[in-house]
């Protein structure tokens, strides 16, 4: 690899010389302190949204009741990304260290890893993994317990409250929010609710210091990010990387010369045409990624790739809400149309016009972002779109 | 004193309680907001997003329904941006929706169709989804129809059956653009766990639950002159149908709806107040019986509490839930049913009829009284006891199909014989009517007197819904051959709804409650509440049907079963006595242990 892109390896790192030397320097330490430091790191959620995880934690410490949850979700299901796989085969024992640590600072007593149902093939070795931290917590008497629940395989159950849903033995699909999960979580208790990669960032912050972990990334994007780089690109594969890169630095890392379109974040994110490679950051100030990176050469039709998303959302869609349920539906039939003929060319506007309507009314994520790769495909590849 | 939140709705501004919803203030202040899958009765689910609203500062816009309010919130109800989202999202439904009104049953008075009419949505926005959809109707059940090509998934049937009945019939399966509400394994409804009660009718914003109707067959009767059609009507009839034909609700139209009746062309409109008045009499001595013998005879075969087994609803619920716990219910058959069997009997005798010409039609507040009435059990006069049984809705129709004026018919009275009521009958349509008419009756045998409360009025056992109703009543100075009551604290309860019939029949089955006599109506309320009245319902509705129910009583001459003139006729031309071989034969069933799925 080139020194065009700073690698790095914060999350990949190898573990310290002795057992959760880390857990155990920051059980000691006060929960302030410990909150004060994520803050200072700049620390976002892994997952996509970017939520400020040391406010998450704080707000769900400020809640009464010695009932709390920490869940890990490791439902990853966003299409093309593949990285927390990767972590939770190679680093598991941090992502564990990083839920005690969330327990000890919002008083929680137990903690669930929430497993994508086809990553079912982890099961053993995180077991065994997860009794190694057992034993380690009662001889350090650490009172949080870690369980591992299956998924079964619906992508909206990585959206936290229709995972919280699964997990209570109902069918997954979204709660209404308010109450947030820091509020009324799994079970109804307050729950810190975090991505895979979140949790070793906080133990990695936790090891090396804010200032240090600060030195990484841009103002709004602090740290290090672990990419699942897909498509047209002779180098795929999982890389740990500075966030707040230009895209165009990333293209000519990653694309094989002839790249057309970069799609950043998933079926939930957005297409990057040539034209804006250079303007756009990865990163919350640019476009925020769950860590799903496709590239497309000139070989690919974005007709194509946006009729598979959308028939992507068709499909998981849980189906109770209507802007999801049948907007899905109707973009997905609609660019059909157009394409054949049936449909003037002016219906492209209608559907954009009702992409935006989901973007807005829909109840959970899923809704709301179909409109990201819609819009962004449909305004930057028109002409593929109707020829 | 709740916290007191500080908003503004279309400039408007407002103080209202924490934890109210946007949508509630929005009411308080007379905004009308357009809901769908909102319901009063039920949880919010937030899931059809017709009722979103801007809110200053934030980008998507929230669900009025779900949204509680927050200090200083300014929330607009009408710009461009919710106008649009709503006209999508309507014609997001629509386009998934089976929208040929004039074939439905629910035209002119369907949800869907008034906020489209409102949206003035006219040529259709988006593609037409119905054809590629392989949507089912589920006819075979003799009660319900559910027409899936109809349904919007707001899941008010799914709330319903699981939050005020606890049977979970329906709930959604599949995901995406499949989603739909289905039943266990898909099976059609006559083959799961629902009860036929109707709640869900009741509910539906669209004609995806209806019952089935009868009307045509109904009509057929009555235009064949070789039949004779006699008619019954359910005391919960006579103050709802009003709503079906435009009055509003709590008005008591006994005699406009004996007018109509007659004027549709029925041959002898009778009343199932009689037979509820007998029923009172059967259970009571039923009750009596079963004290008997547990307190003097020491049968240990004999269960207790005994549970009335009037609400069809009720019954199958039990078949399913409770199996094990069958010996408890009463074994006399529901008003309706004690009618059926009489009418091809004592009347065709007393009228000199042969009973293969006798069509029995029943007017009921119900849908699950549908499939009573095909039960193979009822047919122990030989025929079919009841051959079609209508709702409340279906008889609005016929009289609206007659071209009849509702509002200006006169007062006309009951044909006799079978035409008899008292208050005690007129009860039955409420939570608590049931136990209260078997009290002034039972305690009038085992004492002599009257029941100790002013009026008759035995207000403890009046149910009210969301909650199970205890009460005990205390039994002295009994007549010699009932001196084995002597001081027995007789205890009962009342529960309406079957999410509460459940709660009741768990803590008899663990021991925790020790009653003698337990009242259960399937449905919030009582009959006034059942599946078969007029739509809409909600708790305001069904509280001015309650007032008109005891209203009704306090109006009557007679007030007590056993007084009904037609009562001792009937025991002394035809039944015999209480419990008797006739009874026995007619007037009394036997149950079905169903499958738990």
């Amino acid at each position: 690899m080139s020194e065009l892109v700073k690698r790095v390896d914060l999350i990949f790192g190898e573990y310290s010389d002795q057992k959760y030397k880390t857990l155990e320097k920051t059980l000691k330490r006060s929960n302030d302190d410990i909150i004060k430091d994520i803050l200072d790191s700049g620390l976002k959620g892994r997952g996509g949204a970017g939520f400020p995880t040391a406010l998450k934690w704080k707000f769900t410490m400020e809640q009464p009741g010695d009932e709390k949850y920490v869940i890990c979700n490791a439902d990853e299901g966003e299409p093309g990304t593949f990285k927390d796989r990767e972590i939770l085969t190679k680093v598991p024992r941090k992502v564990f260290a990083g839920m005690a640590i969330c327990g000890k600072v919002i008083g929680a007593k137990k903690g669930y890893m929430y497993l994508r149902g086809e990553y079912r093939f982890l099961l053993p070795s995180l077991q065994v993994e997860l009794d190694a931290y057992a034993e380690m917590a009662k001889e350090m008497d650490i009172d949080f317990t870690i369980e591992v629940r299956m998924g079964s395989g619906a992508y909206i159950c990585g959206e936290e409250s229709a995972l919280f849903e699964s997990m209570e033995g109902k069918r997954g699909e979204p709660r209404n929010k308010p109450p947030y999960p820091t509020v009324s979580g799994y079970l109804n208790k307050p729950t810190v609710i975090n991505n895979v990669e979140t949790f070793v960032n906080v133990l990695m912050i936790c090891r090396i210091g804010p200032v240090q972990y600060k030195k990484l990334g841009t103002r709004d994007s602090r740290g290090s990010k672990v990419f699942s780089v897909s498509g047209d690109t002779p180098i795929a594969g999982i890389y740990e990387l500075e966030l707040g890169m230009p895209l165009e630095k990333f293209v000519d890392e990653f694309g094989d010369g002839d790249t057309k379109a970069v799609q950043v974040g998933g079926a939930s994110g957005f297409c990057v045409p040539r034209k804006k490679f250079k303007d756009t950051i990865i990163g919350f100030e640019g476009v925020p990624t769950g860590g799903s990176m496709m590239i497309f050469n000139s070989s690919r039709s974005m007709y194509n790739v946006l009729h598979n998303y959308l028939e992507f959302f068709e499909e998981e869609s849980c189906g109770q809400c209507t802007p999801c349920r049948v907007g899905c539906q109707q973009l997905r039939k609609g660019i059909e149309a157009v394409k054949r003929g049936d449909k003037p060319i002016t219906y492209l506007e209608q559907l954009m016009k009702l992409s935006e309507t989901m973007k807005i009314t829909a109840k959970c994520g899923l809704g709301q972002s179909v409109a990201n790769s819609f819009s962004s495909i449909v305004t930057n590849f028109k002409e593929e779109m109707i020829y | 004193m709740t916290n007191q939140i500080n908003l503004k709705i279309d400039g408007i501004d407002l103080t209202v309680d924490e934890g109210t919803t946007i949508l509630s203030a929005a009411r308080k202040a007379n905004i009308q907001v357009p809901t769908l899958c909102y319901h009063e009765d039920l949880c919010v689910a937030g899931n059809c997003r017709v009722c979103v609203v801007e809110q200053k500062g934030t980008k998507n816009l929230v669900p009025s329904c779900a949204m509680p309010v927050s200090e200083g919130m300014d929330i607009l109800t009408n710009t461009g941006k919710v106008r649009l989202a709503r006209k999508h999202i309507v014609e997001l439904l629509l386009s998934e929706h089976n929208a040929d009104c004039t074939k439905c049953y629910k035209n002119g008075n369907c949800e869907l169709q008034q906020l489209a009419s409102e949206m003035l949505t006219g040529e259709p926005m988006f593609l037409d989804l119905v054809p590629d959809k392989k949507y089912t109707i589920d006819m075979f059940n003799t009660a319900i129809v559910k027409d899936d090509s109809r349904c919007i998934r707001c899941q008010r049937c799914v709330r319903t059956c699981e939050e005020l009945q606890s049977v979970s019939a329906l709930d959604v399966a599949y995901r995406g653009h499949t989603m739909k509400i289905s039943t266990f394994f898909e099976h059609p409804l006559f083959e799961v766990v629902c009860t036929n009660c109707g709640q869900c009718v009741n509910r539906c914003p669209t004609g995806a639950l209806i019952e089935k109707n009868y009307i045509d067959k109904v009509w057929d009767a009555i235009y064949d002159p070789n039949k004779h059609v006699v008619v019954q009507t359910a005391p919960a009839v006579r103050i709802a149908l009003g709503e079906a034909l435009g009055m509003p609700p709590g008005k008591i139209v006994t005699g406009k709806m004996v007018a109509a009746l007659k004027r549709l062309g029925f041959d002898s409109v009778l009343d199932t107040d009689f037979t509820a008045d007998l029923t009172i009499i059967e259970e009571g001595h039923e009750l009596l019986s079963r004290l008997k013998r547990v307190l003097v005879d020491k049968d240990t075969t004999v269960a207790l509490p005994m549970a009335t087994s009037c609400s069809p609803g009720w019954i199958k619920f039990i078949e399913h839930t409770f199996p094990e716990m069958l010996p408890n219910l009463s074994t006399c058959k529901s008003p309706q049913q004690m009618f059926g069997a009489l009418a091809k009997t004592y009347y065709a005798q007393k009228r000199g009829l042969d009973p293969k010409n006798i069509v029995s039609i029943s007017i009921m507040p119900c849908t699950a009284k549908k499939f009573e009435a095909n039960r193979q059990e009822m047919r122990s006069s030989g025929y079919t006891d009841v051959d079609y049984v209508l709702t409340t809705r279906e008889l609005g129709i016929m009289i609206r199909q007659a071209g009849l004026d509702f509002e200006s018919l006169p007062e006309e009275h009951t044909d006799s014989f079978m035409g008899a009521s008292t208050g005690a009958a007129v009860i039955f349509g409420t939570t608590g009517g049931v136990m209260e008419a078997a009290l002034r009756t039972a305690y009038e045998i085992v004492t002599g007197r009257e029941v100790p409360f002013e009026g008759l009025n035995i207000t403890p056992v009046r149910g009210t819904e969301g909650e199970v109703r205890e009460a005990s009543i205390l039994i002295k100075k009994t007549l010699p051959e009932w001196s084995f009551l002597e001081g027995v604290e007789l205890k009962c309860a009342v529960a309406n709804g079957l999410a509460y019939a459940k709660k009741v029949m768990q803590d008899v089955k663990s021991g925790k409650a020790n009653y003698h006599f337990i009242e259960i109506m399937a449905c919030p309320g009582g009959c006034l509440g059942g599946g078969g009245q007029p739509i809409p319902t909600n708790l305001e509705i069904r509280t001015k049907r309650k007032e008109a129910i005891y209203s009704e009583d306090m109006g009557m001459p007679i007030r007590k079963s056993h007084e009904n003139p037609e009562i001792a006729e009937i025991y002394q031309e035809f039944l015999g006595k209480p419990l008797g071989h006739k009874s026995h034969e007619l007037l009394h069933t036997h149950y079905t242990p169903r499958k738990r799925y």
